[in-house]
């Protein structure tokens, strides 16, 4: 198995959310993370979709993704010729002993402190997956009260817009 | 300035103007607006059925039959999910359909009202797309949009949820010019060169077949499938929802393959090197256990839906397209071959396949008890009504016998449930095709079984005057599923015995319904019933054929089990000769 990017353009309509995460599950695929948000087109939202799956698996469900009718474009995003990022809010128990760590800990990740309270500090760090992982680990011996992680959004490198891509082709793919 | 109406009338005007002529439903609360102006529609005519089910089943009946695009009509909550059935049908048989369903007030939706069901949501994964409107002004489009989704591209059942205070609402008519639907590009024409690699493989295979499957019926490409077949010699094998794509009458032609096929037709497809697939989709009722299906062959597949390539089998050559723009070009390409000196030698394959084909006929044995054979009633019906009947089975063994009984040369002939297996089909479906082709014989091919769940259309029948004929195949069993206990259960018939030789009395049910009400029990009488039953067009027909119960389709490939593994009949496997 492996990790998979996609990114969706789909029409701005309603229950196109529940069309494309229904068509993962029908055809037995769980989706690791997802993300939605609107583009730079008007009535065109964006998805990023995160899937481990084998290839041809993977293939077959991006097929069926091409066929629901909301379905603009889908492109997959290698990992080393996109921008991935997550962001993650957590808040890490902080007493007086601990709290100039944790400060180090959020300046060497380049992470922010966003709230301050008594006994914790509320941290927000962007990032790619494995960085918020590192930085998870790293508070962890501290005491993680709470934590709300998004899903990835991605963008391809380079001068070229996700408009100007050519649709990952069904036909030259099989 | 155009004249105010209301969402309903808009929508009736959005039918007439989609071409639709007739739509099969049941009124209610939510879509009762709807029904109103559709009585003053002189284009439209509207067949009130007894269940949704049956309109669904009939919208199929008749879009399988005439091509054109079948409709039908609910209303909200258990209106809108009894047609869920026949959605998902025409969803697996690729059925050109648009189902129409009244919702509760747009105030209303979400609030578990009275008859609310999301059926946009429940419909979401067995249609090809559908829609939920709450403003009148989108009526137009939405009925345009699901007509053209319908009948373009891969058919399919495409649903539009209306809610009452859309239809009551007020709006004008306007009927969209272009189809504006940025997500949907149907390719058809073929990429030129994989038609070449194509007649080139063609060509210098020594053992292919052309694996038809139903999407060269509803791509209307039967005549130049038949000049593809004629101009290279390669044989022809019709799945179960291709058959009438090719002549049964055809030399050329090996039968139907899969779970019940011929020996010719599954053997060849075993020891092929090469499959050339048009509009079928590698369903496991064909390949069987698929690691061990037609091990041999390179594959050719074409078909409108990407999807459907690569999906069970890898394909060699990919072919995106309409089987009917496919078809010619690939004629094309291999006359450009044959001008060139190339030419296909397939000498020692026909040898190889008229050997299995005269070793293996498809036949059966008659009871010894002196009971009606199911086959022969089947056999016998076919040879008397002809070709140029319309034939709906229903779900089981009838159906398969009904498959490889009868011989069918026309498309658009043969109507059944194939993907789904929806028992209850076939009256529905002989219903709505007797309606798009009035001049035509249609036949229900059903069972017992299955007719006990939609002979309440024998009324809207009677009472419209439809008159579909029944040939009921009467073996009081669930048969098919009793074949199975027979075979892998021990004999323990578990909940299959209807016993419906005792009730009910099929003959007065025919006749309460206003049908006439025919018996036979003996096989002296079949022709003579047979020939009865076609004299009679005032009224709907039943006739039950009173059949021996223990009788079980042959050939048969067990479930999970690879098709070298076939019987001819029970314990009888075909030798499959030297080659291998």
């Amino acid at each position: 198995m492996s990790r998979h990017t996609l990114s969706v353009l789909v029409e701005d309509q309603p229950g196109v959310l529940a069309r494309v995460a229904s068509l993962f599950s029908r055809r037995g695929f769980n989706i690791e993370s997802l993300a939605v948000g609107p583009t730079e087109l008007p009535h065109v939202s964006r998805m990023t979709i995160v899937v481990s799956v084998e290839d041809s698996p993977l293939e077959q469900v991006t097929k069926q993704l091409n066929k629901l009718i909301n379905v603009l474009k889908i492109v997959e995003l290698e990992a080393d010729q996109s921008v991935q990022r997550e962001i993650m809010l957590v808040k890490v128990k902080a007493d007086l002993d601990s709290r100039s760590h944790i400060l180090e800990t959020v300046q060497l990740f380049r992470a922010k402190v966003v709230d301050v309270a008594q006994d914790v500090v509320t941290i927000e760090a962007t990032g790619a997956h494995d960085k918020l992982v590192a930085l998870l680990k790293v508070l962890e011996p501290f005491g993680i009260r709470e934590l709300v992680q998004s899903g990835m959004v991605a963008m391809g490198r380079g001068s070229r817009s996700i408009s100007d891509r050519s649709p990952r082709s069904t036909d030259k793919a099989v | 300035m155009t004249q105010e109406i209301t969402g309903a009338q808009s929508l009736v005007q959005s039918m007439e103007a989609a071409g639709v002529e007739v739509v099969f439903g049941i009124p209610g609360g939510a879509i009762l607006p709807a029904y109103d102006p559709l009585m003053d529609s002189t284009k439209v005519r509207h067949i009130l059925v007894r269940h949704e089910q049956g309109a669904g089943h009939a919208a199929e009946g008749y879009a399988s039959a005439t091509g054109r695009v079948g409709v039908c009509m609910a209303t909200s909550g258990p209106g809108a999910t009894n047609l869920v059935t026949p959605i998902a049908d025409a969803y697996m048989d690729s059925v050109p359909m648009v189902a129409i369903t009244g919702q509760v007030p747009s105030a209303a939706i979400g609030t578990d009202a009275f008859q609310e069901a999301d059926i946009r949501g429940i419909t979401m994964p067995i249609t090809k797309h559908n829609f939920l409107v709450t403003n009148p002004d989108e009526i137009p489009t939405a009925i345009a949009q699901a007509f053209h989704l319908a009948s373009t591209g891969r058919p399919g059942p495409v649903l539009v949820d209306i809610a009452k205070d859309a239809l009551q609402g007020n709006t004008t008519f306007n009927w969209p010019e272009t189809i504006d639907l940025p997500g949907y590009n149907p390719r058809t024409r073929p990429h030129s060169k994989q038609i070449r690699d194509a007649a080139k493989l063609i060509l210098s295979s020594r053992q292919p077949v052309l694996y038809v499957g139903g999407g060269v019926i509803r791509g209307n490409a039967s005549a130049t499938l038949k000049t593809l077949a004629e101009m290279t010699g390669i044989p022809v094998v019709t799945t179960l929802m291709a058959r009438g794509a090719f002549p049964d009458s055809h030399a050329l032609h090996l039968g139907m393959p899969g779970m019940h096929g011929t020996v010719a037709a599954v053997g060849a497809l075993q020891q092929a090197d090469l499959l050339i697939t048009l509009g079928a989709r590698f369903d496991d009722r064909v390949t069987g256990k698929l690691s061990s299906f037609a091990p041999k062959a390179a594959i050719i597949h074409a078909d409108i839906d990407p999807a459907e390539i690569g999906k069970n089998r890898q394909a060699d050559i990919p072919i995106v397209g309409d089987v009917a723009e496919v078809i010619p070009e690939l004629i094309a390409a291999i006359q450009a071959e044959f001008d060139q000196g190339v030419t296909g030698d397939y000498e020692g394959w026909w040898v190889q396949l008229n050997r299995l084909r005269d070793t293996y006929p498809l036949g059966y044995d008659f009871p010894t008890d002196g009971t009606l054979s199911p086959q022969y009633v089947i056999e016998r019906l076919g040879k008397i009504s002809g070709p140029d009947s319309i034939y709906a089975a229903g779900v089981g063994q009838h159906q398969m016998w009904a498959a490889q009984f009868i011989g069918y040369e026309n498309p658009g002939t043969w109507l059944n449930s194939g993907g789904a297996g929806t028992m209850g089909y076939a009256v529905p479906a002989a219903m709505g095709a007797k309606v798009g082709r009035p001049d035509t014989t249609v036949w229900a091919i059903d069972g017992d079984g299955c007719f006990q769940m939609t002979n309440q259309e024998l009324a809207t029948c009677t009472i419209n005057e439809i008159p579909i004929k029944v040939a009921l195949i009467n073996n009081s069993s669930l048969g098919m599923v009793r074949q199975w206990q027979t075979l892998f259960y021990n004999e323990r018939y578990s909940n299959t015995d209807l016993q419906s030789h005792r009730f009910p009395d099929f003959v007065k049910l025919a006749e309460a319904y206003g049908a006439y009400g025919l018996q036979c029990d003996s096989q002296d009488n079949v022709d003579a019933t047979i020939e009865k039953a076609l004299s009679l067009n005032d009224a709907p027909v039943v006739i039950d054929f009173v059949v021996h119960r223990d009788a079980m389709v042959w050939p048969m490939v067990a479930a999970g089990t690879g098709n070298d593994e076939i019987m001819y009949a029970r314990s009888l496997a075909p030798e499959w000769g030297s080659d291998d």
